[in-house]
Order: structure tokens, then C-alpha cells, then sequence
């Protein structure tokens, strides 16, 4: 029987999946509403990691979460990989697929890092037209997700908050908004990450995430965060959330760990933090 | 003034070069360190993909010979798809001419093992036959049976001990390495790829069956002292064969 509410993301905390903690999470869920999954590790053509994510997929919603597409590349989409996509997300039929803006594969070759891109005319242009591709290849609307940065473009004339809202009337596609990049990222470039929150189509989101990040030093001693995924989320980065859900009311939440990743219990503390950061939002 | 990304990405690749100009700290200035950031998250996350995908050579080779061996396996192979759990393909072209690993003649194979036990687990799935199939047919027509067998079976031939080196490191007690030429059978019976020490006389009958010969074909190809009840018994116990015709 087709179960709607399996297949939107409801506003509870998610978490991202690791399969160590399949068990945990059948046994015992908890407050965790649903969970997201990296496009590109269910790819492959059976097993266990396909096995898993069917059975998951039949208890919780699932947000296709996806870090290898290269939205913002100046080469053309990879068909294969759009077209390996395209398979996964037909046959899950997913709450929510997500993407990057950044890219990660240039001239064929993969970097697997989410590397960023300056913000023009030109370059609006080009997510916009991949972001038309991909929402026309899968049949979905998808939403787009800020970058963490740790340097700037000289050749950039438009904030990403405006770069944002421009692809989003282009596109129609929906936004993920990462309150741990907005706070890595104002940190490393010197804005106030409230006034991006002020700014950021709040209407748009679909989907926040929050993560853990790294405290270093740049060549002039100020402070660089690098957004790392390997830890509890930091305390001002929680005060941005709640700023933002002030603003946007209730969201699909989710908890992102994905380096030095923890037991269970750990997970389970930050999920039921998320909760509580939910609960605390007027109706 | 623009930065490609074919810029870029030459610089995340070679760090004796300049970080390209055209990016700014928050104070507007050029900017090395925060360039940096790229070229570490780059290196590091596909070492880290690397050491995921050999554990044994890892534990062969150690640390830091490891992620010395991977900076230069990703700067001359580069992933040509998003898809990490297949990165590390070339390594055992690679290993072979790779000028600190010459003295370790048998790195080539290990890693083609882990190669296989990684495809194994991510192949596709298939319904085995039930394992009184065989049974049924009589001696003539098992003759001449074409045998499929499950997308996840590799089979890894090698003239170093490479199943010895392989169960050293990876389970406990395992007995002691004999020093020999070694073939491994990799099956997944549901979910965990599970390697088999086999003579060449079945890996011969195996690799026969996956080129389509009938079973008695592939026994003559086996040669003397192939026992094939044993072999037979060992793939349906293991899920191995999908379809008989």
C-alpha cells in the first residue's frame, strides 16, 4: 500500500545513515523521523547496502542526498552518473532529493570534495541550466544546498544569498540550508551569519542540515573552521538554528556526522537536542 | 581576473604550485592557507577511500608507507567516476610499477583480492538453485549442463599465498602462511564476501563454466585430480550457481 507519509520528509530530526547503526535504529528510533543517505553509496548493483536501504526505506522517508554531481561545473553534467540517478531515485521514490552547490568533477576526473565556485552572471547561468537537466531527468523538483567556503572570488558580484534566490526563480528548485556552513562560512569571510539568515529565502527550505565542524588558524591567525562532520554540533551553530527556525518555523532537521562517526548513544544525544530545538518553535 | 577550474584543480593537485590567484580571505587579501583547506580535504578523502578499500595492504605496508603510496596513486589516478567504492581500481598495475613496492612481489595480487572482495559484496543479486538440483538430473544430462554462476563469484589465481597473507590479517589465529602459489574463489552467500583457498584445477573447471562450456567440457579443461563432488558441493553450499540448463 503506498504510504504518503513515507514519502515527505516530516519536521523531525533525521539523521545521516551510516550502516553501523542499523541495529540502533530499527531496534530503537526514538524521535528520529527519517534519514538520509549519500546518492553515490547506493549505487552500486545489490547486496547488503541495497537490501538495507529497501527494508529502511520501508519504515522511514528517505532523502537522496547527493555529493557527486558537480552542479556547478563548467563541463557538462556526467549522462552516466545522471544516469545512475535516475535509477536509484525510481525505484526508492524518495522524500527528497538534494545536491551541492559546488563542483567536484572537472574533465572527467572526480575530486570528491565539494569545491566552490564564484557567484556572477555567468556562473548563475550554469547551475541553473544543470539544475533544469537534473530536475528534468529525475522528474522532481530538487533542492540545492549552500556551501561551507573558505576563500571568496574577486570575480564574484553577487552574494550567495542573491546567487541563491536567482537559481531558485530560475529553476523552481527548493533550498537546503546548512546553518553549520552559514556559520563556518561567515566566520572564514567576516559576515554576520544572522544577516545571512536574514537574508536566505526562508520559504525555499526544504531541508536544514546541521553538522559538526574544526577550529583552525589562517595565515594571519584568525580563526578558519572547517567544516569537518566529525563531531557534536557547536553551541553557536544550535543558537543559529534557533534563530533560523524563529524565522522559517519547523523543518526536516537533520544531524550530519560522517568522519570519526560515533556510537549510536552519541547520535542519539544530538537527535534528541534537534528535537528539542523543534519543539521550542511556535505552531 | 577568473580561476578555471582546470586552474584549480592543477593546483589542488600539485602542491609546489601557487594557489591560483583570484581568491580572497574575508579581508579581501590573496589568500595560500585557505587554498590549502582544498588541496587536504582533496588528498585526504581519497586516501581515506583508498585505506577503505585495502585493508590488508594497509596492514601489510603500514601507515605511513600507505598514504605516502596513496598521494601518488591519486595524483596519477584520479577517480573517473563519483562512485568511491570502486576508486583504487589500477592499484595493482599500479603497485607492480610503483619503484618502493618492488620488493614486495606479492602487493600486486593482495590487492586484486581486495579488488574482488569488494565487487563481490557490491555485485548484483541472484537467486541461487536449490542445492538438491543437481541430484535430479541424470549422468548424461549433468554432463552436459551449463552451469550460471552468481555475479558476486570472483576467482583471484596468483603465484604468491595471497589467501595465507589475506586470513593472517584479517582473522584471528589464522594458521601459519605457507609459502606457495595460492587461487581464491570469492563467493557471497548473502551478504559477506567470503574468500576459498582452491586448487588450479578448480579454478580451471570455474573459469570454464563462466565461458559457457558444459560441465563435462569444464571437467576435462580441470584435468587430473579434480574432484567434483567436492567443488560442485562447495558452490551450492555457498549460493554460488543461479541457473542450470
Amino acid at each position: 500500500m503506498f504510504d504518503a507519509t513515507l514519502h515527505t520528509l516530516p519536521h523531525k530530526p533525521g539523521v545521516g545513515y551510516k550502516p553501523q547503526h542499523y541495529s540502533d535504529i530499527t531496534a530503537r528510533p526514538g524521535p528520529l523521523g527519517w534519514l538520509e543517505i549519500h546518492a553515490e553509496n547506493y549505487m552500486g548493483d545489490g547486496g547488503r547496502p541495497l537490501a538495507q536501504l529497501r527494508h529502511l526505506s520501508e519504515h522511514f522517508p528517505i532523502s537522496v542526498h547527493g555529493v557527486g554531481l558537480s552542479i556547478g561545473g563548467e563541463g557538462r553534467l556526467d549522462p552516466d552518473h545522471l544516469t545512475r540517478l535516475k535509477h536509484l531515485v525510481g525505484w526508492l521514490n524518495p522524500a527528497s532529493f538534494s545536491e551541492h552547490l559546488a563542483w567536484s568533477t572537472h574533465d572527467s576526473h572526480f575530486l570528491n570534495d565539494l569545491l566552490p565556485l564564484p557567484y556572477n552572471a555567468a556562473t548563475v547561468t550554469r547551475v541553473a541550466d544543470h539544475i533544469d537537466e537534473v530536475q528534468t531527468a529525475l522528474g522532481r523538483k530538487m533542492l540545492l544546498e549552500n556551501p561551507s567556503s573558505y576563500l571568496a572570488f574577486a570575480e564574484s558580484d553577487m552574494s550567495e544569498t542573491d546567487f541563491l534566490k536567482e537559481v531558485v526563480a530560475r529553476t523552481g528548485c527548493g533550498l537546503l540550508l546548512d546553518v553549520n556552513n552559514v556559520f563556518v562560512s561567515a566566520t572564514n569571510l567576516g559576515f554576520t551569519p544572522q544577516g545571512y539568515i536574514d537574508a536566505f529565502p526562508l520559504e525555499q527550505v526544504g531541508e536544514i542540515h546541521l553538522g559538526g565542524h574544526d577550529e583552525d588558524q589562517d595565515d594571519d591567525g584568525a580563526p578558519l573552521l572547517i567544516d569537518s562532520h566529525g563531531r557534536e554540533v557547536a553551541d553557536p551553530v544550535w543558537a543559529l538554528l534557533e534563530y533560523t527556525l524563529d524565522r522559517s518555523g519547523a523543518k526536516p532537521l537533520l544531524i550530519e556526522w560522517d568522519t570519526d562517526v560515533p556510537e549510536w548513544p552519541v547520535l542519539a544525544a544530538e537527535i534528541a537536542r534537534a528535537a528539542g530545538a523543534l519543539n521550542a518553535v511556535p505552531a | 581576473m577568473t580561476v578555471s577550474q582546470k586552474d584549480f584543480t592543477a593546483g589542488i593537485l600539485d602542491p609546489t604550485r601557487p594557489a591560483p590567484e583570484g581568491l580572497l580571505d574575508g579581508k579581501g587579501a590573496q589568500t595560500s592557507k585557505r587554498f590549502d583547506v582544498y588541496r587536504n580535504n582533496v588528498a585526504v578523502s581519497l586516501t581515506d577511500a583508498l585505506v577503505a578499500a585495502f585493508p590488508v595492504i594497509y596492514k601489510l605496508v603500514g601507515d605511513e608507507f600507505f598514504r605516502a603510496m596513496a598521494g601518488v596513486y591519486l595524483r596519477t589516478h584520479l577517480p573517473d567516476t563519483a562512485l568511491m567504492m570502486y576508486y583504487g581500481d589500477k592499484m595493482p598495475q599500479f603497485l607492480k610499477r610503483f619503484p618502493p613496492a618492488q620488493s614486495l612481489a606479492y602487493l600486486p595480487d593482495v590487492a586484486r583480492l581486495e579488488i574482488a572482495l569488494r565487487e563481490s559484496y557490491h555485485a548484483g543479486d541472484a537467486t541461487p538453485v536449490s542445492a538438491d538440483v543437481l541430484g535430479t538430473l541424470a549422468p548424461e544430462a549433468l554432463m552436459a549442463a551449463r552451469i550460471s554462476l552468481s555475479p558476486a563469484l570472483r576467482i583471484v589465481r596468483s603465484s604468491h599465498p595471497i589467501f595465507g597473507i589475506w586470513q593472517s590479517n584479517m582473522i584471528a589465529d589464522a594458521p601459519a602462511l605457507v609459502k606457495r602459489a595460492e587461487n581464491v574463489l570469492v563467493t557471497r552467500p548473502q551478504f559477506d564476501p567470503t574468500p576459498h583457498l582452491i586448487s588450479d584445477a578448480d579454478a580451471d573447471f570455474i573459469t570454464a563454466l563462466q565461458r559457457g562450456h558444459a560441465l563435462g567440457v569444464a571437467m576435462s579443461k580441470a584435468g587430473q585430480g579434480f574432484d567434483l563432488g567436492a567443488l560442485l558441493g562447495l558452490l551450492l553450499r555457498q549460493g554460488a550457481m543461479t541457473h542450470i540448463s
